[in-house]
């Protein structure tokens, strides 16, 4: 008995340290974040209550809705191209033979750089005169003079970093979906094999059903990095043409640093941090829902 | 069945399996040409870019790029080291960023993780959910209260401020992996150990860190990379030039425009400085980022 309350005692001090570290450094900016977000505060004058002044502000804020209409469309887009464009490569080279152990290692190299780092480097590739994106389509005859693919037309600015960012990431599921085919017992695919079905019925009837939590999983993982996409827009456009390809987080950004409007900025911190969650809640559901 | 039709059906066999032997070796052909187009659009844009790093100031500079230097030079890593601050003030920055981020993440998940497999603690799922509230929380969200936080602290433009950032980016994956390493360790060993007399401090070095080795290696690989590719925090926390990270650096160079444009060598030459380090702890430690990226993303 009295070891037992010294074992709960010490187990508590190995927490306590990881404990102060997220109540002071997550659950209080959360909660302060709530506070600041009702108010109207620019670090020069002090902060002011305005209730829910900062929301019904950002409803009616037209580059509010700019910004999340270009999020959702970017990440529209680019989900389904992960997805598809991940699950054919994991099932490419989901066995084990050398060539594709050696693909794997590859795709997955842009995964490891930083988001940052790789803007930088697709910056130059996109840029008109000096990069190679112009260079080879000139050369394949694609195009007939360099195009300029940045920070020019909204459109053709998110396809080029569509472009980009599919290159960075599209190792991340590959690597999952890997893990996932390869866990199906391989009497089950052999069993298949033996009723003589084709391999794509084998992949829809067998493999994809098999592999539907991951699926689920990457997808919000991929969801939610894309709702939070910063770094490529910061670096590859900086939100031109007139903020057009400014994404939410980058608003989020603008009012709360450039501008210091923290209160405003809070009040959008906590409209985005409400949309990820919902996304994050139903992605929990359909993937608790697929165990069943 | 007659002697005629059991040849003719052997025969169909022999066409059939033929017939599949023959797309097998199609297929595999197939499959090979994509694997090699793959690994050529993904190793591409690194070559170039390793290439525009060694072309010289003017080659660097040329309408149309050329594809291969016509000479290789060191005038793009010149530039880039005395650049504004010079290069190894910001290298520094990154690496003992990354550094703290390390021994935060292991200081306080490492012990986190005992207490939360090893010990009765009353209410420990709930401490655990608290524990893991930046899954939940994205850290793009808490920038301005962390950042007005640090401020008062006199954290920002600080390495120390940075890593407490990064850390709190990292935490919940380090602990989740960590805590299961725990769990995982089998009841004997460390009761061979308590009958010993040992206190649960000495169970923890001798016993429990040298059976989950390879996830401690996770969890500090992950933090490195993490904390050393991070960018809207370092955006953010560094104001002042001589504190920023390479990141951070290399896109302010991006939009120089003193000496007439971008000077895309060097920032090539950044490019290529910055990923080395990623790409050659992933070669070296694969095994753990994969298992890592496995073990963490099955909840």
């Amino acid at each position: 008995m009295h070891a037992n309350r010294r074992s709960k005692m010490i187990g508590f001090l190995y927490l306590t340290p990881a404990l102060l570290f997220v109540l002071a450094f997550t659950l209080y900016p959360f909660i302060q974040m709530l506070w600041v977000s009702l108010n109207s505060w620019t670090l020069i004058t002090p902060p002011r209550y305005v209730g829910l002044d900062n929301f019904n502000r950002a409803f009616a804020d037209k580059q509010f809705w700019v910004s999340l209409g270009f999020t959702l469309k970017y990440t529209l887009i680019i989900t389904p191209i992960l997805m598809i464009g991940g699950y054919l490569i994991a099932l490419l080279v989901s066995d084990n033979s050398p060539l594709r152990r050696f693909t794997r290692t590859v795709v997955f190299i842009p995964v490891v750089i930083g988001l940052g780092v790789s803007s930088l480097l697709w910056y130059w590739l996109f840029s008109a005169d000096f990069g190679f994106v112009n260079r080879i389509l000139l050369d394949l005859g694609v195009i007939e003079r360099p195009v300029i693919w940045l920070g020019v037309d909204a459109d053709r600015s998110n396809l080029a970093i569509i472009a980009s960012i599919v290159w960075k990431v599209i190792g991340f599921g590959m690597i999952l979906f890997v893990g996932a085919i390869q866990a199906i017992p391989t009497e089950i695919t052999e069993a298949t094999m033996v009723d003589g079905a084709g391999y794509w019925q084998r992949v829809f009837r067998v493999i994809l059903p098999l592999t539907r939590r991951t699926v689920l999983l990457v997808t919000l993982i991929s969801v939610i990095g894309s709702l939070l996409a910063f770094d490529q827009f910061y670096i590859m456009t900086a939100g031109q043409p007139q903020n057009l390809t400014a994404t939410s987080v980058f608003y989020v950004y603008l009012n709360s640093f450039p501008y210091l409007k923290l209160g405003y900025g809070a009040a959008l911190s906590l409209i985005l941090a409400t949309i990820i969650l919902a996304f994050t809640v139903v992605q929990l559901i359909l993937t608790r829902r697929s165990e069943t | 069945m007659s002697a005629g039709s059991v040849a003719a059906a052997r025969e169909a066999h022999r066409a059939r399996g033929l017939r599949e032997r023959l797309w097998d070796g199609r297929t595999k052909y197939l499959v090979g040409a994509i694997c090699l187009a793959l690994c050529t659009i993904m190793l591409l844009p690194l070559a170039l870019s390793v290439l525009a790093s060694f072309k010289s100031t003017a080659e660097a500079a040329a309408v149309p790029p050329t594809y291969v230097p016509r000479a290789i030079t060191l005038d793009s890593y010149e530039r880039l080291w005395t650049y504004q601050a010079g290069l190894p003030t910001y290298l520094l920055n990154s690496l003992g960023t990354a550094l703290l981020t390390i021994a935060f993440i292991l200081g306080l998940t490492v012990p986190a993780g005992y207490g939360l497999a090893r010990f009765p603690i009353p209410g420990k799922e709930l401490i655990f959910v608290l524990l893991l509230l930046a899954l939940i929380i994205p850290y793009q969200a808490l920038l301005t209260p962390i950042f007005l936080m640090f401020a008062q602290l006199k954290l920002t433009n600080s390495l120390i401020g940075l890593a407490i950032l990064h850390t709190v980016i990292q935490l919940p994956f380090s602990l989740y992996i960590l805590r299961n390493s725990f769990a995982a360790v089998p009841r004997e060993l460390e009761e061979a150990a308590v009958v010993d007399g040992a206190t649960s401090w000495q169970v923890l070095l001798r016993i429990f860190i040298p059976a989950i080795t390879p996830a401690i290696i996770t969890v500090a690989l992950f933090a490195f990379v993490t904390s050393w590719n991070e960018f809207l925090g370092a955006l953010v926390m560094m104001s002042k030039g001589s504190s920023f990270t390479l990141p951070v650096i290399l896109a302010a160079a991006r939009t120089e425009t003193s000496l007439g444009g971008t000077d895309w060598g060097m920032l090539q030459a950044g490019v290529t400085i910055s990923i080395i380090p990623c790409v050659g702890v992933y070669l070296l430690l694969q095994k753990y980022y994969v298992s890592g990226l496995l073990s963490g993303s099955v909840k």
